[in-house]
């Protein structure tokens, strides 16, 4: 074969109709995006009850999400997606077979959406803990002495308030979890990159699609930080600008 | 603490749990059911193919453990200029390091990976110049491309953490060092260095357990660590849970050594007030 770069990219390949395999990544980093945002937003869930149960919660609670987030801290995402992968599917099916019903087919998107979900909810966990404490006590005290229910306090006060705190950390996390996506392409699930693996196997161009596929991720990345800072300098305003 | 630095201690353990008064009577209670639960695991599960694969478990932890060790020493050399640049460098410089970095730290650590192994990989054949070099044979297998993807990663995310130890180094530090009549190459490697590696210890510690948090990847282009031991005997076992379990539990103990041994040598670097 030659070895003349110039002929060995064939952009033909990238285009949007079936000989090309445009639209099949495209589709793949559609995938990828709605996982990344099921499972932030599943994270952010599971964090801010944590967060709020391993400041204000009892002792059982305490322990018991100190080596929820210890674990998941400390095992590489790739064990814990297989994991939590068979795992929950394994349960559910064993729940709906309790209930009387035959086993259900689990989607590839709601079970990536659970497993990012749940190691984005240690990382978030410990990134809005860290902002709470951040928020200073005497206005918790305050609202606590205007007769406010721990709820109110949670809605009125300390989410508010600790936000600007907890921006910086959470996109972060964001962007994380974008990139933990990927993977997903372990399990089988046809997200960008297994997507863009399967379009190399059959095609032989091998760099082309990867570099494509890392100019999308990129993109991604790029696009979040500018909607990131947006967002910081709305929740900043009417703050002292950090040195 | 910057924001790079509490996003790798929420993503990476950094701290074992326990200290003061671990025994508390509410303690006592869930470390029983710790303890049955473990007893169930051993008892109800198959544990009895850890004798037979003991060897290959112990080699795949060694490979584990080869490439934790060499990418981020080897990512440490590159990220110490990588950072300098970023904070002193010329402009052009700079923004090499910054796309570098932005590129990096931007896509996934196994797009990465396979596009070297796959992408590279199939295209050095294409040149009878590397076939005929001596690097050859190291090319035609699988982890060179391990090693050289998570180096490259390693020194981006380190990168950036370097260089805002660089930059926070006290200017009246250097300016001192300065006046003592120090040459530049001297200021760096007696102040400037050792006060920003120190600075950038804790997080370093994390990015480390971070770094083997990924390595299960290389697994995928077969090189054989402890991830492929494991998968290898999930597939001639037919076992799901156990294996995975298991490999848990190495990880587990892999990071608290980790944790356990830069918590030492943060101890031994003297600070004032501590």
């Amino acid at each position: 074969m030659a070895a003349d770069p110039a002929t060995l990219i064939n952009w033909g390949l990238l285009a949007l109709e079936p000989p090309g395999w445009g639209g099949v990544l495209l589709g793949g980093l559609l995938n990828s995006i709605k996982i990344a945002l099921g499972g932030y937003a599943l994270g952010l869930l599971l964090g801010t009850g944590g967060a709020f149960g391993k400041l204000y919660g009892g002792p059982v609670l305490k322990d018991l999400l100190e080596v929820y987030t210890t674990l998941v801290r400390a095992i590489p995402e790739l064990v814990l997606i297989l994991l939590l992968y068979y795992a929950g599917t394994d349960l559910l099916n064993q729940l709906t077979a309790a209930m009387g019903y035959g086993p259900v087919d689990i989607s590839g998107l709601a079970a990536g959406i659970f497993v990012i979900g749940v190691v984005q909810g240690a990382y978030s966990t410990e990134v809005l803990r860290g902002a709470i404490k951040a928020v200073p006590a005497g206005q918790i005290e305050a609202a606590r002495a205007y007769g406010m229910a721990p709820t109110q306090i949670m809605r009125r006060i300390t989410l508010p308030a600790m936000l600007p705190h907890a921006i910086p950390g959470l996109s972060n996390l964001w962007l994380i979890a974008t990139k933990d996506t990927a993977l997903l392409a372990v399990v089988g699930f046809s997200e960008l990159t297994l997507v863009t693996r399967q379009a190399a196997g059959s095609t032989k161009a091998y760099l082309l699609f990867f570099c494509a596929a890392g100019a999308l991720y990129l993109a991604l990345t790029l696009v979040s930080n500018i909607v990131i800072r947006i967002i910081e300098t709305r929740a900043r305003r009417g703050m002292v600008a950090p040195a | 603490m910057t924001v790079e630095t509490s996003t790798v201690e929420a993503t990476a353990l950094t701290e074992l749990p326990g200290g003061r008064a671990f025994l508390k009577p509410h303690r006592i209670i869930l470390l029983a059911i710790a303890v049955i639960a473990i007893f169930c695991m051993a008892w109800f599960m198959r544990w009895d193919w850890i004798p037979d694969y003991a060897g290959r478990l112990a080699q795949g932890g060694g490979v584990t453990l080869l490439m934790l060790f060499s990418t981020c020493i080897l990512g440490f050399l590159f990220a110490v200029p990588l950072g300098l640049v970023q904070v002193t460098g010329p402009w052009p410089l700079k923004m090499l390091a910054r796309t570098f970095c932005t590129i990096i730290r931007g896509t996934p650590l196994l797009l990465q990976l396979w596009l070297l192994y796959y992408g590279l990989g199939s295209l050095f054949p294409q040149f009878p110049a590397i076939r005929d070099s001596f690097l050859w044979p190291y090319l035609r297998e699988a982890w060179p491309y391990g090693v050289a993807a998570l180096t490259i990663s390693f020194a981006a995310y380190e990168g950036e953490v370097m260089r805002g130890a660089f930059a926070g180094v006290p200017a009246g530090e250097l300016e001192a060092a300065r006046a003592y009549g120090m040459s530049r190459w001297k200021v760096f490697r007696r102040i400037w260095l050792p006060r920003a590696v120190h600075r950038a210890l804790p997080t370093l510690n994390g990015e480390t357990v971070l770094q083997l948090k990924s390595t299960p990847l290389v697994a995928t282009i077969t090189v054989v660590d402890a991830y492929a031991v494991i998968s290898k005997i999930r597939q001639t076992t037919y076992l799901t849970y156990e294996p995975l379990l298991f490999l848990a539990l190495i990880y587990l103990c892999l990071t608290a050594i980790l944790v356990v041994a830069f918590r030492t040598l943060e101890n031994k670097i003297p600070t004032r007030g501590a």
